[in-house]
Parts: C-alpha cells; structure tokens; sequence
C-alpha cells in the first residue's frame, strides 16, 4: 500500500507528471507515491520522469485500462 | 528549486501567441520544470501576448494545411479557402477549446500558473512591448523585461535551448 495515492485518470499529456511531481512533495522521502493513470504516453513518461529526478519506479502496469504506477521518493 | 552546477537548464524563445501553438512551450517548460531542470522562457513578437492578464487566444485555418478536426466520426480537413468564410476561424476556436476540456487536456491558463508557481522564469521582449504598445501592467506578474543579449547569455548556459 502507498503512502500516498494520486488519481490522474482522465487526464492528458503533461498533467499526470505535473501532478504526480506535486503529490510528491507531500510524500517523505523514501515514502511511495501510486498514480493511477488513463494516458496510455504515462507508460514512458513515468520512466523517464523517474530516470531524470531519481525517483524510483517501484512498479509499472496496466489493469483494465488504467496504468498503475508506484514511485518511491528518493530525495 | 535546488540551484547547483548539476541542474540541468533548458531555455525557449516563445514567438507564438495562438491557441494551438501556446501549447508546445507550455508543456514542456512545466515538464521540465518538474523533471528539475530551470526553465526560462522568453516572450516575443506574438508569442508575448501569452503574458496577457485574460488570454483569449483562437486558432485559423489559414496556412495550417494539416489541421483536421474530428467531426462525425472522422476528420475533417480545413483547407484555407474556408477561412475566407466569417465565423470560421471562431468555430474552429471553439471547436478546439471544447476538445481540450473533453480530453482532459490542460488549459493554457492552468500550464502558465503551474509555470509561475514551478519558479520558470520568464523574460517579456522589450522591442516587442514597444512595437506592440504593451507594457508590464498589461502583463501578469512575473516576466522581467529583457532583450536579445539577456537571452543570450543566458542560453549559453543551458542544455536545451528552443526556438518555438
């Protein structure tokens, strides 16, 4: 169970990461943040959002159309 | 926003102000923003008037060949002889603005706020203030006033550097 949860469905390109970065600041660090997402571009924006701020993506993946990601604050 | 020499930077001049070239700059500028890269953007020629306190930005039809707006379960196409014909480009603005809101797309108004409060800095041109006649009061609060030489420099010191 994440810390923290953020609901992004519905939502398009580049709201999902824009929101995601805001809910992480109210996560500690090393705290978990999950997004739940309908923008199927979310898949590889995660992962690059993740590689650049060093956050990590704890876990990616798609259940009956909504994308679940888990993001582990690290810093 | 952590200020070290290991922040990335990327900068963007800004030189259109209608409604669906507002979005490029926008988006990536609040992207970057969240990715932690600083962000600066300059505002001239058309693009300063997406420093406008009530923005009321439309789309034409005129010189945009690959414009298709879904209608009826297909595209339709916008070829320029139609923006001759009064109230088309005003349709098609609209048309534009109701897609946004159906697709869960960001307004402009929503990016730029997300911008400001991301600390992206903004530079308004000021030879376009003065061929234009617009001043800072015209303008929300944030952009300095600043020139080529101020963009300049600073894209010197930046990773990415856009001309949008």
């Amino acid at each position: 169970m994440a810390d923290q949860l953020l609901d992004a469905k519905g939502l398009n390109c580049p709201l999902p990461i824009l929101r995601a970065k805001k809910a992480l600041k109210d996560v500690a660090v090393g705290g978990t943040l999950e997004v739940l997402a309908t923008d199927p571009g979310a898949v590889k924006d995660f992962e690059a959002f993740c590689r650049v701020t060093g956050n990590e993506l704890l876990d990616s993946k798609v259940e009956g159309g909504i994308y679940q990601f888990l993001i582990k604050r690290t810093g | 926003m952590e200020q070290n020499s290991n922040t990335k930077r990327m900068s963007m001049i800004v030189t259109k102000g209608s409604l669906d070239w507002a979005y490029p700059p926008f988006i990536l500028a609040t992207t970057a923003a969240a990715m932690g890269l600083d962000v600066t953007m300059f505002f001239t020629f058309y693009g300063l008037t997406l420093l406008k306190k009530k923005l009321d930005m439309s789309v034409t039809t005129l010189g945009n060949p690959a414009m298709a707006m879904p209608m009826f379960g297909m595209h339709m196409a916008m070829p320029n002889i139609v923006s001759v014909i009064p109230g088309v480009d005003a349709a098609a603005s609209a048309m534009m603005k109701n897609l946004i809101k159906k697709k869960g797309v960001a307004s402009i108004e929503e990016l730029r706020t997300t911008a400001l409060e991301s600390d992206v800095k903004m530079i308004a041109c000021q030879m376009t203030m003065d061929l234009f006649e617009y001043s800072l009061d015209d303008m929300i609060e944030g952009p300095v006033v600043g020139g080529a030489a101020t963009y300049i420099e600073n894209a010197t010191e930046c990773d990415i550097n856009l001309f949008i």
